[in-house]
């Protein structure tokens, strides 16, 4: 009891940056979390580079794509000569026969480029790919930081164009779904396992799409008074209750998308025969 | 369940260096972090330093780091940890330390005084403001906020990078622009200020990259990435990157 | 003794809360350079707590309201003891102040038609209270305080320097106003965080510290209310006026132990919500007084039609004012028909569905999911009466909110009495603190300016006595050892505990003549270890010397309501005496004020029989023919002496 009654002086202490920085409670861990933090990002992780694995094979692959009446979403629209002919299918040769690889990476960019720019998927692969940071609370490994402020980052700004895009590739994929209502003889009123997979999957990826947030800001977040714009408002509040399921449909979306590519393959590759409904 | 003794661990120390200590502390049913820090004030600890107010989630005067996760300490119940499980309890590792729990928020202080204040619309005087529900929801959300700064603690930018304090506002900042950017009534366009544009120049909105920790510690459960911090990110996108909204903008009058 | 900073400002507000931010807005814009002290940080203030809403008269829920109502309702909330002045100026203004607030971006909820939404409260005929959810504290308070900041970026334009003609020291605490002869010279205060002293000297105090919750056990009040601002202005050798009325608030939470007393808004009431005992019973029916008898509804149809449609139907009894309430639960209680942890069941579950529950009561339902695990939407809370509320206070004058005998100290919002009398209604503090914060503020820079540059000086030597009185409890041990105060040291943690409970059990929400006789023995007895109470440590942060010196002003306090309360023969709104439990109307023009007994602001004083306060009665000024002319004769009969009827 009763010690000086004059505040101790100050002295500067020798530490590190960020949560060692001088002026900070000194704690030698850079983070007390005792939960299974790293799982979230490991998964992420995992899960993107499964994919992106899977993707590459398939995108430059250029074969089983095409399987009557069902065309690889991978792979539509197909812009090049030397796709495979597609009955009143999705490909338009505008590229010419100079361009020798596969078709798919023509268009593969817009969807690539949507989700690559997507508020979510910034998130999820910022954490998991580049720990920037890890987890909540948990201390980054890099020495600088400057986000999204500058080359090549600031780039994340044009997501609204390739949602544009997505729009239009979302439209396509719907064409083929329809498509998929014929038989491998061109004829409609089929229905084959196939199309359910289409089906499911052009879904998920206009809900994914509509979901977005620069769809949801452009229908209406950007306005000032939605008392002025009733119909518009009501837009806003529509894509924001998909909103706010935005992870989970880019997970899904981005699993539909792949397994309608696979299943186009097993039927193409011949593995598998498309079951029928009609 | 009635009482028991929990294991705590409370860093102790000021500017110049501390460490955990280790306390053994009665724990009673309902009791809350804060409870026991009180409890460790009254008993173990008389000079213990803790910053608290209303102790009902309400002020956001009590923030702490729980087992190493920004959190109140009044509104982190006891019963969320295992009896034998040890408790950790640290300041905010994001700002300079005063003593013990308690560290010097002045940071948030200075970034408050940087966003321009609300500007009253010309010609409309008091009990003339007419502003509707569904307008007013939007920032009435952001208005939420009780400053606890949970989320300025969490936001790796600022606590993983001490340089980037000058440049960026931090979530709970960045949310006010957007708050008064969503404001029915607020007129700094017609006074020359551009908000959205300011929110990128002046606030470093480039600097967040959105992965959400802000939200993830909200007490208050404000949506502040989605709902305030992407969308002020869509509308410096109007101002500043996207040619057809600034085309629409010149020619149009699309007041909105 | 170290060399003490000082710095000059023209007006000094204590506090920063609603009343402390709206007098340095009022200060700061009518050209004083103005000080804020604050205990908390900045925007941390005990307002935030408010949850149900401003009470302003604009009529925009029902367009039959005015200030003549306004100020109906809160002088029979108050039992006719209310300053009427205050009450009349509170009424006429407090519109203009909830407007004004919206001039500064505040964002009330909304009506239909675009104009700020109205809802229902205890004791008020219309809904009046302005409000956003159930959190409008916090609104008022960032309101004010972005407001504050708005005017400190102005300065900050023109002079370079943001803290030029506003400043607001936040985490200080003042220890004593500092006086030149009769008139205020500046406060003395420490800086929390590093335990340093300084002198700002001003020739204008306005004080707004709140109230003194944290006397009692049970409160719904933070650790900041500890009735410094009244222990403040008792030292200075200003009066305070019937502290014997504290208001209970009828719902607080009783469980956990932990958050006892935590408040439950009265919205849950005005919204729907009921009142029951275990045997299921709407017990409120039972309790309502004869002078509320035509107000309100008689049987629960009624009630119920009431909240559809209001013109045609009287309003639940769970509406009347806190006081009632509070005793009613108090009584159910005391019969055996409490809840398992000795409440009552207040019930919203059944009255409204599930969702509209979580959007009107969004902070009441993350309250109980979080402390308490209930789900208010599927089942009752369990509430009971918690220390709310001091409807005594500071004795100021109406108009210019100026304490009395003591030129340059003003006081505002709850540390202020007189304005909400016997028993203040709810939604009516805010708009309190909105009102006289404006008027203090105004009346606190008028005064400064008018003394041109003939300004109090500081004296030293009451500088160096605040930094002795600061500093004792570090010398705690070594004056025990030396027999001065004859004793050990003592834990000042201990001390507050032991006030808490005095408090509680002896001078609280129901009191007899014998408790509080036995009350004022005990805070004596504290008051003799008080001054033994020692620290460990040293000054920096150091929560343990924060409260060995809040001690003296808690104790100071006690033992005004206790004297005030031993004093009152009569049970009148926040005051029930058991012994004397009818409101007689000889007591109605009666105010007691109490006076520090050493006017020279010492406190040497610790016999115990004696004590430090000395109580005197004071006849009110009589009401004005034209208000009254507002009120049934039916209905003052019921309050007022004969003689005051036909003056």
């Amino acid at each position: 009891m009763a010690t000086g009654t004059e505040p101790p002086g100050t002295q500067p202490r020798p530490s590190g940056g960020g949560v060692h920085s001088p002026a900070r409670a000194a704690i030698a861990a850079p983070h007390l979390r005792t939960d299974r933090w790293w799982l979230a990002p490991a998964a992420t992780a995992a899960g993107l580079f499964a994919f992106v694995v899977y993707s590459t094979w398939r995108a430059f692959a250029n074969a089983d794509y095409y399987a009557a009446p069902y065309v690889s979403p991978f792979y539509s629209p197909c812009l090049a000569q030397n796709c495979r002919t597609m009955h009143a299918g999705p490909n338009a040769d505008l590229f010419g026969s100079w361009w020798a690889i596969s078709p798919a990476i023509i268009i593969l960019i817009f969807p690539l480029g949507f989700r690559l720019t997507c508020y979510y998927y910034r998130k999820a692969y910022y954490r998991g790919f580049w720990a920037s940071p890890p987890a909540c609370a948990v201390a980054e490994p890099h020495k600088k930081y400057t986000g999204e402020t500058r080359f090549p980052l600031i780039l994340q700004n044009v997501h609204r164009y390739f949602f544009y895009a997505a729009i239009l590739v979302a439209g396509v994929l719907t064409y083929d779904t329809v498509l998929s209502f014929r038989d491998q003889h061109y004829r409609w009123g089929h229905m084959g396992l196939g199309t359910l997979v289409f089906l499911v999957n052009i879904a998920l990826i206009w809900t994914y799409t509509i979901s977005c947030h620069s769809c949801r800001h452009i229908v209406g977040g950007q306005l000032k008074h939605f008392s002025k714009h009733p119909v518009r408002y009501r837009a806003w509040r529509f894509v924001g209750r998909l909103n706010a399921h935005h992870m989970l449909l880019a997970w899904l979306s981005l699993a539909s998308v792949a397994l309608a590519d696979f299943y186009v393959y097993l039927v193409a590759s011949g593995v598998f025969d498309d079951p029928r409904f009609f | 369940m009635s009482s028991y003794e929990a294991r705590f661990k409370v860093w102790r120390g000021d500017a110049d260096g501390g460490g955990l200590k280790d306390f053994r502390v009665e724990v009673n049913d309902g009791e809350v972090v804060l409870d026991i820090i009180h409890r460790l004030q009254a008993t173990q600890a008389p000079d213990l330093a803790v910053r608290w107010n209303c102790k009902a989630g309400k002020c956001g005067s009590c923030s702490a780091e729980i087992n190493g996760r920004p959190r109140l300490m009044c509104m982190t119940r006891m019963s969320v940890f295992a009896p034998e499980e040890t408790v950790t309890v640290t300041p905010l590792r994001t700002f300079p330390v005063i003593r013990d729990l308690v560290t010097d928020v002045g940071f948030n202080y200075v970034k408050a005084r940087e966003v321009p204040s609300f500007v009253p619309p010309a010609g409309l005087g008091p009990g003339e403001y007419r502003m509707f529900q569904e307008d007013v929801d939007r920032p009435q959300e952001f208005r939420k906020c009780i400053e606890c700064f949970l989320c300025q603690d969490v936001c790796h930018v600022v606590r993983d990078h001490e340089d980037n304090k000058r440049a960026y506002a931090g979530p709970r900042f960045l949310m006010r622009v957007a708050e008064l950017d969503m404001h029915p009534l607020d007129a700094a366009e017609e006074s020359g200020l551009d908000r959205k544009a300011s929110a990128q120049d002046d606030h470093g909105l480039g600097y967040c990259n959105i992965t959400k920790c802000c939200t993830e510690v909200c007490p208050e459960g404000i949506r502040i990435t989605d709902n305030a911090l992407i969308p002020l990110k869509e509308r410096a996108v109007d101002r500043k990157y996207d040619p057809l909204v600034w085309l629409g903008s010149k020619i149009g009058r699309r007041r909105t | 003794m170290s060399v003490v900073d000082r710095q000059d400002w023209d007006v000094v507000v204590v506090g920063a809360g609603g009343a402390g931010l709206r007098a340095a807005i009022e200060a700061r814009e009518r050209g004083a350079r103005t000080a804020v002290i604050c205990k908390s940080l900045f925007g941390k203030a005990h307002t935030v707590m408010a949850e149900g809403g401003i009470a302003a008269a604009m009529g925009n829920a029902n367009e039959h309201d005015n200030w003549q109502v306004h100020f109906r309702d809160t002088m029979r909330g108050g039992k006719f003891l209310n300053q009427w002045r205050m009450a009349e100026l509170h009424a006429q203004e407090a519109p203009q102040r909830v407007w004004e607030l919206e001039t500064w971006g505040a964002l009330f909820d909304r009506t239909r038609d675009g104009r700020i939404s109205q809802r229902n409260f205890g004791g008020h005929e219309y809904p009046r209270l302005a409000h956003v959810g159930d959190r409008t504290g916090l609104e008022l308070i960032r309101t004010l305080q972005q407001k504050i900041v708005s005017l400190q970026q102005e300065d900050h334009r023109e002079t370079g320097d943001y803290e030029s003609r506003l400043k607001v020291f936040q985490e200080c605490t003042v220890t004593r106003v500092l006086k030149d002869g009769e008139q205020v010279s500046g406060v003395f205060a420490y800086e929390r965080e590093s335990g340093r002293f300084f002198v700002l000297q001003a020739p204008a105090v306005v004080i707004a510290t709140g109230g003194i919750g944290k006397s009692f056990k049970v409160t719904s009040n933070s650790w900041e209310y500890t009735g410094d601002g009244h222990a403040l202005a008792l030292l200075a050798g200003a009066p305070l006026v019937n502290m014997e009325f504290v208001q209970f608030h009828p719902t607080g939470m009783v469980w956990p132990p932990s958050v006892k007393g935590i408040l439950v808004t009265e919205s849950v009431r005005g919204d729907g919500g009921v009142l029951r005992n275990s045997e299921g019973k709407r017990f409120m029916f039972d309790y309502v007084p004869d002078v509320f008898k035509e107000k309100y509804a008689e049987s629960e149809e009624e009630a119920d039609r009431w909240y559809e449609d209001p013109d045609n139907n009287r309003r639940p009894p769970e509406l009347l004012p806190r006081d009632e309430v509070a005793r009613a639960i108090n009584s159910e209680v005391k019969a055996g028909r409490g809840s398992p942890h000795g409440g009552v069941f207040l019930d919203v579950s059944t009255r409204m569905p599930a969702e509209v529950i979580r959007r009107r009561l969004p902070s009441m339902y993350h309250q109980f999911k979080e402390l308490a695990d209930v789900d208010i939407t599927a089942e009752s809370m369990e509430v009971g009466p918690t220390c709310h509320y001091v409807m005594g206070g500071v004795a100021v004058d109406s108009d210019t909110a100026a304490a009395r005998g003591v030129p340059g100290l003003f006081a505002a919002g709850e540390v202020a009495g007189g304005m909400h009398g016997s028993n203040r209604l709810g939604g009516n503090s805010l708009s309190d603190l909105l009102v006289f914060g404006r008027r203090a503020g105004w009346h606190a820079a008028e005064y400064a300016q008018g003394l041109g540059r003939s300004r109090p000086p500081v004296d030293d030597a009451q500088v160096d006595t605040a930094a002795a009185e600061a500093l004792r409890p570090f010398s705690a041990e070594e004056a025990g050892a030396r027999q001065e105060t004859g004793g050990p040291p003592e834990n000042p943690y201990t001390l507050h505990q032991q006030l808490q409970q005095t408090m509680n059990d002896l001078v609280g929400i129901i009191r007899r003549e014998g408790e509080m006789q036995e009350a004022l023995r005990k805070l004596a007895e504290l008051r003799v270890r008080a001054r033994r109470a020692g620290v460990e440590g040293h000054r920096q942060f150091n929560p343990g010397w924060h409260l060995a010196l809040d001690l003296r002003n808690m104790l100071l306090v006690s033992e005004c309501v206790a004297r005030a309360a031993l004093e009152r023969t009569e049970s009148r709104g926040g005051h029930t005496r058991e012994d004397c439990p009818s409101m007689e109307r000889e007591w109605r023009p009666v105010n007691l004020l109490c006076r520090l007994s050493d006017p020279t602001g010492g406190l040497a004083a610790t016999d115990p029989v004696r004590g430090q306060i000395t109580l005197s009665r004071e006849t009110t000024e009589p009401i004005r023919p034209d208000l009254l002319a507002l009120f049934e004769k039916e209905e003052l009969v019921k309050y007022l002496a004969e003689e005051e009827l036909y003056e």
